[in-house]
């Protein structure tokens, strides 16, 4: 194994770590909810009236989030390689399996460690394996 | 109120994704890249998020209502089972892929990319079509199940 000291930014992904478990720590304390952003997401596609404000606000807070970047003189400089197919079928992988196990990154990975869930700690252990696999395929075996 | 509270979560949940570098797939890939130049930056994410998380959701599970009086939704399901497990992997190979999870593809979108906007489309056919699919195996039994 061999450390990308180049790409490796410890301090601002710790703050960004740090803000994100501040807001889930709010969203649960505010308004008693998980922010497991594909449940949040799932809800909408089905939704049942009083449910449906609170998730809208919550996805409106983070597509509003760049811009608010943006008024702090942060720009985005993402690096997309996938082409047109393989954002079509990570993202069909994505929406389903994220509702067939009933949560992503935010809601297993970060709200369901920090409440110590063995359910969570098994999910996150698999997709983060299934994450690994995949790249090493794709980098090193194809 | 609710919905200010829960916009100002997604917004600094939103800017936590951008700065913490979860919105760069690249980045992404670099740290599930385990057995090429791997960059470890995102186990830092999830240790920040889970450090103030544990306490925080300590105190959560101690209240019994939420600061606006409304109840605490938190899991009880403790199943460790085939659905979970399955779509985990399903979910990690679509990661893996691309280098999007949900929330950076929609912080993404909402920065006007193309290549968010394909991703995050093909994450709502994956989950309608879940929702669909579901709907066909259960409806049925349920209506077996009740006596017409």
């Amino acid at each position: 194994m061999t450390i990308d000291w180049m790409h490796f930014t410890p301090w601002t992904s710790l703050a960004g770590g740090v803000l994100i478990g501040i807001a889930a720590v709010m969203l649960v304390l505010f308004n008693g909810r998980i922010a497991g952003i594909s449940g949040i997401v799932g809800g909408l596609l089905a939704p049942r009236g009083a449910e449906v404000g609170w998730r809208l606000a919550f996805v409106g807070g983070l597509l509003a989030a760049p811009l608010a970047m943006l008024l702090l003189k942060y720009e985005m400089a993402p690096r997309i390689e996938a082409g047109f197919g393989t954002l079509v079928v990570a993202g069909l992988l994505v929406g389903i399996g994220t509702s067939y196990g009933s949560g992503c990154t935010s809601g297993h990975g970060v709200c369901g460690l920090s409440r110590l869930s063995p359910r969570s700690l098994a999910a996150t252990a698999a997709f983060m394996a299934a994450g690994m696999a995949t790249v090493f395929v794709v980098r090193h075996l194809a | 109120m609710r919905q200010v509270c829960a916009f100002l979560a997604g917004l600094v949940f939103g800017i936590g994704l951008i700065l913490s570098g979860m919105t760069d797939p690249a980045k992404v890939l670099g740290f599930l890249d385990v057995a090429g130049a791997w960059d470890p930056s995102l186990a830092f994410v999830m240790g920040g998020a889970v450090l103030v998380g544990l306490f925080g959701f300590a105190f959560a599970q101690r209240r019994a209502r939420s600061f606006f009086g409304g109840a605490i939704h938190l899991p009880n399901n403790r199943d460790i089972d085939n659905r979970l497990v399955g779509g985990s992997i399903v979910f990690g190979i679509g990661w893996g892929l691309a280098g999007f999870c949900p929330g950076p593809a929609l912080v993404s979108f909402g920065a006007g990319q193309d290549k968010a906007a394909i991703f995050v489309a093909a994450m709502l056919g994956g989950m309608l079509l879940y929702t669909a699919a579901e709907r066909m195996i259960h409806e049925p039994r349920r209506r077996a199940r009740e006596p017409s």
